[in-house]
């Protein structure tokens, strides 16, 4: 009886902390949080507190450590918080879920095209294949202005109807 | 003000890592000194991204050559408290930064290089340098797209830019060879060598592209691998060292 307590506190303390997890925004798209971006992997209890399993999404994306702290501060009373961040599998744009990208595309960010069975590009000739409509107006005639846009996961566009910018979020 | 200088073993793991992670990381130092020097915004926005992405890839390395080499330093003390024979990366990174043509050109030579050995890498035997390269294989393909496109640009644009692209080929064309120089040291990835015919293949693809012939075969081979550098590297690591040199264990 007294297990079963236990476990069932246990469990209400995972959850909750996961119900905290959630809500943590990403700080360089906030529209999204961390779970939707799908970078958190796991969360585990440990004597002393909890482990937050984090991937990276790019190799040297700065704003990595902002998130570590982000993750801590949120999750302080909780216990003592470990980051462990897992490089393998690769987080991939596949991971944002469904909520995440409607966020994005409410932000008027496009969001990424799937890459598992995309097709494989080409080196050379390849500028002609990415035709992307425009977030705000929805017309196909637009334009890629630079390749990287203010982070290295978003490039940017321009719409040749309604002459507005807009970030696409690279599939990788 | 004097900071003692570290050296790591010969672990021969450890020299396969440093040659790789100090590859990523003096290209990433020499890419970064465009940062607010590109041509258009556009670019400067795209070589100070691939700079990054080096860096994160070169930290990762770095790291784990570190715990390799079993002394108990860090990937600071590695990246900047070595002397210029102990870093083992293809001369190729180091040579000044040149004007526009010849930082694309060398991003696609290192790129495409890049792009093989991550790609073999990622079934490496080496738990922790497969992830790394299950990464980092992602970057290196935007990193190849972005200069291919740019190689093709000057290559087949106007007079003066395809004088710029081919001179900048008749410069770096005898520093390709230590890519795939032998060293002796197997077991982490693949032999050097192996990655020549995927390399001369897609580099000579866009070339085509470009309107540029290749040029003869040098017999030149470079021997940054080794520790024996151009006079470039001695005068870059000042600049890169300089902080942890003056306020040792400084971090941000």
């Amino acid at each position: 009886m007294t297990t079963v307590i236990a476990m069932d506190q246990a469990c209400t303390r995972l959850e909750a902390a996961w119900e905290v997890l959630r809500q943590i925004p990403d700080p360089e798209v906030p529209v999204i949080t961390l779970d939707e971006l799908g970078i958190v992997r796991d969360l585990r209890e440990t004597a002393g507190g909890l482990e937050v399993v984090l991937t990276p999404t790019y190799s040297g994306c700065p704003a990595t450590e902002l998130i570590q702290d982000d993750v801590k501060a949120a999750l302080a009373r909780f216990g003592e918080i470990e980051v462990t961040l897992q490089r393998a599998p690769a987080w991939t744009t596949d991971w944002i879920s469904d909520e995440g990208r409607r966020k994005l595309k409410e932000y008027n960010i496009v969001p990424p095209g799937k890459v598992a069975g995309a097709q494989p590009v080409r080196l050379v000739h390849r500028n002609a294949l990415t035709q992307l409509a425009c977030p705000r107006c929805g017309s196909d005639h637009t334009e890629k202005l630079s390749a990287f846009g203010s982070t290295a996961c978003k490039a940017l566009y321009r719409c040749l109807a309604c002459l507005e910018p807009f970030e696409y979020f690279k599939p990788l | 003000m004097t900071t003692a200088s570290i050296k790591v073993g010969n672990d021969p793991q450890v020299q396969y890592l440093l040659r790789l992670g100090d590859s990523c990381l003096i290209l990433s130092q020499r890419i970064a000194e465009w940062c607010g020097h590109g041509p258009i915004l556009e670019e400067d926005l795209a070589l100070s991204n691939m700079a990054l992405d080096l860096l994160g890839q070169a930290r990762a390395l770095l790291t784990h050559a570190a715990r390799l080499d079993g002394q108990g330093h860090d990937e600071d003390q590695l990246a900047f408290l070595r002397e210029e024979r102990q870093y083992l990366n293809p001369v190729l990174m180091e040579l000044p930064r040149g004007d526009f043509a010849f930082t694309q050109l060398r991003n696609f030579a290192v790129a495409t290089w890049l792009l093989a050995l991550w790609s073999r890498l990622e079934k490496s035997g080496d738990a922790e340098l497969a992830a790394i390269a299950g990464k980092a294989v992602k970057e290196a393909r935007y990193h190849q797209q972005h200069a291919a496109d740019w190689v093709v640009r000057l290559g087949d644009g106007t007079d003066e830019s395809n004088a710029r692209m081919k001179a900048a080929l008749r410069t770096l064309w005898p520093y390709f060879n230590e890519l795939f120089a032998a060293d002796g040291v197997a077991g982490l990835g693949p032999a050097w060598a192996e990655l020549k015919p995927d390399w001369t293949a897609q580099f000579g693809e866009v070339l085509a592209e470009a309107g540029l012939a290749l040029p003869k075969e040098s017999a030149y081979v470079s021997a940054g691998h080794k520790g024996v550098h151009s006079e470039h590297l001695g005068h870059m690591l000042p600049t890169m060292q300089y902080l942890q040199r003056a306020y040792p264990g400084g971090v941000w």
